[in-house]
């Protein structure tokens, strides 16, 4: 389908959706957004039933640090709003904007991680907080390492792209896949902001 | 767009059906990987009948009973009947909404490589000490890292595996029906099996998400060492019963409702009728699938949630039976007034509203939140589900498979085995489960090897048993039936042999590679149909003739899925007593198959290939001569 698109006079304004092929990426990737949303539902709800288990070890009020989740939080509110500038600039057809842009977001996807590393550094080796140390620990270690791990599967995906189509210029072909990584880096700005409520604010008392 | 023309007959047969990513190729893969575990788990239940024929019986030991009731339910319902059910939505879905393929051809692929390899995971654990023996509900603390042995790892690492792949078909299958409908093909004018594919997608996505979730805490309690499930460090037993059944039982749904969309296929076509109540049937599968997602508690009502939760779980499921006696009432309109052909799929649709009303009804006997503390884990459940997975699932599926066989494979099944097939399963099906509610009324347990002499459970254990060897040559009579129409059966030219309705019998049989040669333009509900009244019989195409654009195939599928297949194997390693090879070197070798193939996958621009104009009309013209 992506033939019968006329692109002689210039991209149409909404590239990521001007092909059969495009429009499929699209609600195929929310869809599978529904499906994660599920999954990461399914480890908050564990984190909720099991936060109170911490069996002698350290509790959620004794190891968070709110300013360094604080700072953290801005990171990665920050990146979501690159990103978004990057998704402006493709509709644009300016892709110098958009390369620039999507670096920035991993940029700061990159300091976000770093720091989230530093933080289960501390917890573990400073406070005693192990992964097998209580149940508190354990589910508090998945739910939020297995965002960490969607940061760094995004930050692979989106270093891919920028590497790839470094040349290209904006095309029908690129354009749905920039979008769809777009999508994904605001999906686990989401969860990060419900995990910042729900582990982090619950978590010291507030 | 690239000029190359590769046809399929120039790679190897063996080359082509591991790269092929046509979507009614992989539902013949789908339905011989299926049709294989459906033996495999067959015959333990045929062992564990064996088992229960007499008292005190010593055919197996306790051990051996509790791990082939495992793998038994759980290769039935994620190995057997859900690739089953995959192998009809696969071959049927884009025919039917007039579409040249599936939304990502290399996606369905992808699924049906990652289920099989999942299946041949959890398979292999017979191989290392024995199957899993927790139930195929895999119940903390049974399958904790204290009491489940190595087994239960197989169980908890082959699931992850095929599950990603039942939840990228399900997403495939979604925005195939919402995006690649052809012109004409509103919503509202979907076959009925389109809609409820589209349903089950959508349970899939819903309902696979939290299993995986379930099911990597499982793992990671026992080989990380995480404590979710340990009651001693603050775990919690019950949170791996909630998890489970809130998959567990949309899980029910996600076969049922195919199996529902089959048999809404198969009784108009063999009534002469169009559906009853269409719109009714469309909102009773919205309304199923939505309350399916709203009772998982009545698995737990002996657990002790509480009164209020119960009684809530209670009312909600017992409101299922609202939609569903609405498809119950809305077939025999259809059938009402028909003229109706007893051929072996008519027999099997038709038979299957009885027998599912008889499961329904003991569902709702089961919602009873104070009696069921008398059935619960009885034979009075295991009858009950039974009735529906049998009398509705497999009924559905024979049905389907008489009924799709010639479009498949070009031709007939034999009808005379068929009925046979038929008579040997409804009445050993009924000889076998009806038997077990009594069984269950008078205090048998279920998951228990044996009984003892005396307790009045002799006699009608071995009627069960005689039941489930007449459902075994049912089965064996069908195998036979299809090596035997290979041979025999006539070719099948026309297109539409059995008079039907829908849009899959407006196309050549065998159907061509690229499905349509002209995308059809679609003006009604029961589209052949239409065309017949109201037009020349045949479709009005949508499009000139023109050159089909087609995707290449991939090895690539093959090579993730047996990616994935390593790293779970590496990940139970962990666990083996004395592992050769470091497991941690076996996972990261996995690792690397998989996001290796997905990296060169990705840089790897595809283009696909055109079928020339030629060769679409050459086709053509050799089916009219």
């Amino acid at each position: 389908m992506a033939d019968s698109v006329d692109i002689s006079k210039g991209l149409p304004p909404n590239p990521e959706k001007a092909t059969l092929e495009g429009q499929n990426k699209f609600l195929g990737f929310w869809v599978f957004l529904g499906g994660e949303t599920i999954m990461f539902a399914t480890f908050f709800g564990t984190y909720l039933g099991l936060r109170g288990g911490t069996a002698d070890g350290p509790t959620s009020a004794d190891v968070f640090s709110l300013p360094l989740v604080f700072i953290m939080t801005m990171i990665l509110l920050t990146s979501s709003l690159t990103s978004v500038l990057a998704m402006f600039a493709m509709k644009k057809n300016n892709f110098k904007a958009l390369m620039g842009w999507m670096w920035v977001t991993v940029l700061l996807g990159a300091a976000f991680l770093g720091l989230e590393i530093f933080e289960f550094y501390e917890y573990s080796v400073h406070y005693g907080l192990g992964y097998t140390t209580s149940a508190f620990a354990s589910s508090f270690y998945t739910l939020v390492g297995l965002h960490g791990a969607h940061v760094l599967f995004g930050l692979g995906w989106i270093t891919t792209l920028l590497v790839r189509y470094r040349k290209s210029g904006i095309t029908l072909t690129n354009a749905p896949k920039f979008y769809v990584a777009s999508l994904y880096w605001h999906f686990i700005d989401v969860v990060w902001v419900f995990i910042f409520t729900v582990v982090y604010l619950m978590g010291v008392g507030v | 767009m690239a000029d190359t023309t590769v046809k399929t007959s120039e790679k190897s047969v063996l080359w082509d059906w591991l790269t092929t990513v046509d979507h009614k190729k992989l539902a013949v893969l789908y339905l011989l990987a299926g049709a294989l575990f459906f033996v495999k788990a067959g015959i333990m239940a045929l062992f564990m009948r064996i088992q229960l024929m007499f008292p005190e019986n010593t055919f197996v030991t306790g051990q051996t009973f509790n791990e082939l009731i495992t793998m038994h339910g759980t290769i039935m319902l994620f190995l057997a009947a859900t690739p089953l059910i995959f192998a009809f939505m696969n071959f049927v879905v884009p025919l039917q909404i007039g579409a040249r393929d599936v939304a990502f051809p290399f996606v369905n692929a992808l699924g049906f490589w990652i289920f099989f390899f999942g299946g041949l995971l959890l398979s292999l654990s017979w191989f290392f000490g024995g199957g899993p023996d927790a139930g195929w509900t895999n119940y903390v603390p049974l399958s904790s890292r204290e009491y489940g042995h190595l087994g239960i790892d197989f169980y908890v690492l082959g699931l992850q595996v095929s599950g990603i792949g039942t939840l990228v078909s399900g997403i495939n299958f979604i925005v195939t029906i919402v995006n690649m409908r052809a012109p004409g093909m509103t919503m509202m004018r979907l076959p009925l099996f389109c809609w409820t594919t589209l349903v089950t997608s959508i349970l899939i996505v819903f309902a696979f998400t939290p299993l995986a979730a379930g099911l990597a805490l499982i793992m990671l309690d026992r080989v990380f060492g995480g404590q979710f499930f340990i009651t001693e460090l603050g775990g919690n037993v019950v949170l791996w019963q909630h998890i489970f059944w809130i998959f567990g039982h949309p899980e029910v749904y996600i076969l049922v409702l195919p199996a529902f969309g089959i048999i809404s296929e198969v009784i108009p076509a063999f009534s002469r009728k169009r559906l009853f109540g269409y719109t009714a049937m469309v909102f009773a599968t919205l309304v199923i699938a939505f309350l399916g997602f709203m009772v998982w508690v009545h698995h737990m009502f002996t657990v002790g949630v509480g009164p209020i939760a119960n009684s809530v779980f209670a009312i909600a499921t017992m409101a299922i039976a609202v939609p569903t006696g609405i498809k119950i009432f809305n077939w025999l309109f259809t059938m009402w007034g028909g003229k109706i052909t007893f051929n072996t799929a008519m027999l099997c649709a038709s038979s299957f509203v009885p027998t599912f009303v008889l499961g329904g009804v003991t569902g709702v006997m089961l919602a009873m939140a104070p009696v069921d503390h008398l059935y619960h884990d009885t034979y009075f459940v295991v009858a009950h589900f039974h009735y529906i997975i049998i009398g509705g699932i497999i009924l559905g599926l024979f049905a389907g498979l008489f009924y799709w066989y010639p479009k498949m494979f070009g031709h007939h099944l034999n009808e005379k085995l068929g009925m046979l097939t038929f008579w040997l399963m409804y009445i050993g099906f009924h000889m076998t489960f009806f038997i077990q509610h009594i069984l269950g009324l008078i205090g048998m347990p279920r998951r228990v090897y044996t009984y003892l002499e005396g307790q009045g459970m002799a006699t009608m254990n071995m009627v069960s048993t005689i039941g489930t060897f007449i459902m075994g040559a049912a089965v064996i009579v069908l195998v036979i039936n299809h090596v035997y129409s290979a041979y025999k059966s006539e070719k099948v030219t026309v297109r539409n042999p059995w008079g039907a309705r829908t849009l899959e019998w407006s196309t050549q049989t065998p159907v061509p590679e690229y499905n349509f040669a002209q995308t059809p333009q679609v003006r009604s509900l029961d589209p052949v149909f239409y065309e017949k009244v109201h037009g020349d019989g045949n479709m009005k195409p949508a499009e000139p003739l023109d050159d089909i654009h087609m995707p290449n195939g991939s090895i690539y599928p093959f090579t993730i899925a047996l990616g994935l297949f390593i790293m779970g194997f590496g990940i139970i390693m962990f666990n083996m007593d004395n592992p050769i090879i470091p497991p941690l070197a076996v996972t990261i070798i996995g690792g690397v198959v998989v996001f290796g193939s997905m990296f060169l996958h990705s840089i790897k621009e595809d283009h696909g290939y055109n079928i020339p104009v030629e060769r679409v009309k050459e086709e053509l013209d050799k089916e009219v001569g």
